[in-house]
């Protein structure tokens, strides 16, 4: 009877665990819409406000939601989005263009991508038009269809705005911040960017059609914040199926929290980089330890992922080289303190290594020299130092710095 | 009981991944529990770094093709432009689960049309409930393309919405590939090498294949039994000497080794690579050459001192005194005008050198005529003055004492 039910529980927990696993990666990792919102109150009700006035009363807007990675930016607009697809009126009326800066690369792109998601390919067809703005203009006024007297309201998504900045004569930026301000369709141009200077990278003529109305995320909540957010993100949701195996997974989370050494680990992490991306990656990597026989995260699972996390790489590169290829970075590095960080070639470095080995000649074999010229390639290989200049010369005299 | 438990494959199969990954057991494990089961989400990217053989890329075919993974292998040397790894990555998409292993040709130019074409070809290879995975092998060369494939890559999964997760092989460490306004970060994981001694693999075996033979001959002709390390150790040093200088630079082929070590007799003269530098010059040239040397090494100032019978002193200026610690040797030759040429050959030639187009011949074909050009030419035309300014630049080479005078 009891090993009848010991079974019974642990394939519970199998199964259990695999939904535990199930929910918690597509939180860290894809993001899941129905996470929740972390400090950023104020902004999400300025761009639901914004959101609002375009799709339900007809204004044209434009704004520029800008923070650093990871802070939350795609996150802040899906929820925005998603509270206002509730709305019915807005539900059938509003047309949405997601563009991306690293997918459209130039503003030919831009267009063909905007007719596809407007769904417009049939209606323009294989009509040649002089001007994007003109191009433009006609899909928007195709927009207007049957009865309507005005047409949907559209909003654009710009994605790594940043990059639509270095098109030619920022022409897709221009036409998209023109009709904003001046057509009689309601337009609303979002842009996303993690840069904080993005007004300067704007021409005259574009920014003058901004709106100039930015929104900031910069991840502005404390350590006693992080901490709750540490224990929000862990948690299971209430609604999960194993009632019982939820109350003691959120217990145990709780008591992580209060844990010296967890604290210290996050206090660490905490310190090194603040955004929401970098907590997730952390605790997806503790996640990775959870199995059946181990089903509930302990402060060492976190320890571990910590470590893992911060590995420093150059020192494990370094860590697998050869004696001599060892010998030659001290020499660099001698070469560097001497010279004060003027750059190098080869010929300089084996002096440096010849210095040594003479005075220490018993304890390193004496290498021939193209036998170091082998090490100090594959050096090169290695991003170890890289050249400074385009020298006509051979490789002997390539003048090198250390990274 | 295997080291690597998972819920999700059968023991059997984790057994069987066990012996074929020897000395890998952590890396793998850790990709294990990262993977998770397939149809979970994981990393969106994930970088592996280490030295060159460490089983980077034998460890991830292994892995992938022992669990019957959904994987796209792709290197990125084969497809150096950002339209071939695309067109790659398709084509090998299509043949995941279609019996006929030979699809069409995927056309696609840019990664906006990668994007949407990779989204439409997981549905309909029913892909959408696991875990594919992309593995770029040799990522550095990512560097070279067009900016937006690699930061691209690494938001793969957010892009197109789909459980992918991009994996990167590389030996360069991840610092050096980070664009400058940041990106989304991978999860990086290190493959440490096998061991202090045994460093590069792949030159190790080739090196033992070789001298493996020479080794064991002591126990062969039976001086020595199996262990006896230090008999054996000096038999081979001399060996290995002699195989550091030659096979290791690859100045003679493997092939010329082993018949070496077959004739059995003192390698006394190895003609390597080498040994075919060295040409044996016409009078002029030699004497040009050893002009040139002077020529780019000396600065022009010591001409006067060195090559005419009655010069004055050259007083050290503050400029020399500072930088007295850098010899001329070190810094590499420096251009200098063909005149200064011409003046110090007639300096260090005895007799009576006439300019004739011989000479000026020679210049040339010092150039031309040999395989490894000594003297480079670097045109300048100096509009001001209307006269061709040529600047020579001499390489320097290895002078095993061709220049026999």
């Amino acid at each position: 009877m009891s090993k009848r039910k010991s079974k019974e529980t642990s394939s519970v927990n199998g199964e259990c665990i695999s939904q535990v696993q199930r929910i918690l990666r597509e939180r860290f990792c894809h993001q899941c819409p129905n996470g929740k919102l972390f400090g950023v109150q104020l902004q999400y009700k300025h761009l639901l406000e914004l959101l609002k006035r375009t799709t339900i009363h007809g204004e044209s807007n434009s704004a520029l939601i800008i923070g650093p990675r990871g802070s939350g930016k795609t996150m802040l607009l899906n929820h925005v989005l998603k509270e206002l697809m509730e709305v019915k009126q807005v539900r059938e009326n509003l047309l949405q263009v997601h563009l991306n800066g690293l997918l459209q690369t130039n503003d030919k792109i831009a267009l063909k991508e905007i007719t596809r998601q407007l769904q417009m390919e049939n209606v323009v067809g294989d009509k040649v038009f002089g001007s994007f703005a003109e191009n433009l203009a006609f899909l928007l006024e195709a927009l207007k269809k049957g009865d309507r007297d005005s047409s949907c309201p559209v909003l654009f998504i710009l994605d790594e705005f940043d990059l639509f900045v270095h098109h030619k004569n920022q022409t897709l930026l221009y036409n998209l911040f023109d009709i904003s301000q001046s057509a009689q369709t309601p337009v609303t141009v979002i842009g996303l960017t993690c840069r904080q200077d993005i007004l300067e990278l704007l021409e005259k003529r574009v920014k003058s059609r901004f709106s100039h109305r930015q929104i900031y995320l910069l991840n502005s909540f404390d350590f006693k914040q992080y901490l709750k957010i540490f224990k929000e993100q862990l948690s299971l949701p209430t609604e999960f199926l194993y009632k019982p195996f939820t109350q003691k997974w959120n217990k145990n989370v709780q008591s992580l929290s209060e844990d010296r050494t967890v604290q210290d680990v996050l206090r660490n992490h905490f310190h090194c980089s603040k955004d929401l991306r970098s907590l997730h990656m952390l605790l997806m990597l503790a996640l990775s330890s959870i199995t059946v026989s181990h089903p509930f995260m302990t402060g060492s699972d976190l320890l571990e992922a910590s470590k893992l996390y911060r590995m420093d790489s150059k020192a494990n590169i370094v860590h697998g080289l050869s004696v001599l290829e060892i010998c030659l970075i001290i020499a660099m590095k001698h070469l560097n303190d001497v010279y004060e960080g003027e750059p190098f070639n080869f010929q300089m470095v084996y002096n440096e290594f010849q210095k040594f080995i003479q005075r220490k000649a018993h304890s390193m074999y004496n290498f021939e020299k193209p036998v170091v010229m082998k090490s100090w390639m594959r050096l090169q290989h290695f991003n170890f130092s890289f050249s400074s200049s385009e020298s006509l010369s051979q490789k002997r005299s390539m003048v090198d710095k250390l990274c | 009981m295997p080291n690597f438990e998972h819920p999700e494959y059968p023991e059997a199969t984790l057994l069987h991944l066990e012996s074929m990954v020897p000395c890998r057991e952590s890396q793998v494990s850790s990709l294990l529990s990262v993977f998770g089961e397939r149809q979970h989400f994981s990393f969106p990217s994930i970088f592996i770094y280490g030295h060159t053989s460490s089983g980077k890329t034998y460890v991830m075919q292994t892995l992938l093709e022992t669990l019957e993974l959904p994987h796209v292998f792709v290197n990125c040397v084969e497809c150096f432009t950002s339209r071939l790894l695309l067109e790659e990555i398709l084509t090998q998409l299509q043949n995941l689960s279609s019996e006929n292993k030979h699809g069409s040709h995927v056309p696609c130019d840019t990664f906006n049309d990668f994007v949407r074409l990779f989204k439409q070809e997981i549905i309909t290879q029913e892909l959408q409930n696991q875990t594919v995975y992309i593995v770029l092998d040799k990522a550095e060369q990512l560097r070279e393309m067009e900016a937006n494939v690699l930061p691209g890559f690494l938001r793969l999964q957010e892009m197109t919405d789909r459980n992918v997760t991009v994996v990167f092989l590389s030996e360069i460490v991840w610092e050096l590939f980070r664009p400058n306004t940041g990106c989304l970060e991978p999860f990086t994981l290190y493959f440490p090498d096998y061991s202090i001694v045994c460093r590069d693999l792949k030159e190790l075996r080739h090196l033992a294949a070789l001298n493996f033979t020479k080794y064991c001959e002591p126990v062969v002709r039976g001086e020595a039994n199996e262990r006896d390390t230090r008999r054996l150790w000096k038999n081979i040093e001399s060996h290995l000497k002699k195989a550091m200088q030659t096979v290791y630079l690859r100045e003679i082929s493997s092939s010329q080794w082993e018949r070496i070590q077959q004739d059995d007799g003192e390698p006394g003269h190895l003609k390597g690579l080498s040994a075919h530098a060295h040409v044996e010059l016409p009078y002029y040239s030699k004497f040009l050459l050893i002009a040139a040397y002077l020529a780019s090494y000396n600065p022009a100032r010591t001409d006067k001192r060195f090559f005419l019978k009655h010069h004055g002193k050259i007083k050290k200026t503050n400029f020399l005194k500072k930088h007295e610690k850098t010899s001329n040797h070190l810094l590499g030759p420096k251009p200098f005008p063909l005149d200064r040429l011409l003046a110090i050959l007639y300096s260090i030639v005895d007799n009576k050198v006439a300019p004739t187009a011989n000479i000026f011949s020679q210049c040339g074909t010092c150039y031309t005529d040999w395989k490894e050009p000594c003297l480079l030419p670097i045109p300048l035309l100096n509009r001001s003055a209307g006269v061709l300014f040529l600047p020579w630049h001499i390489l320097p080479q290895e002078t095993k004492g061709s220049n026999t005078m």
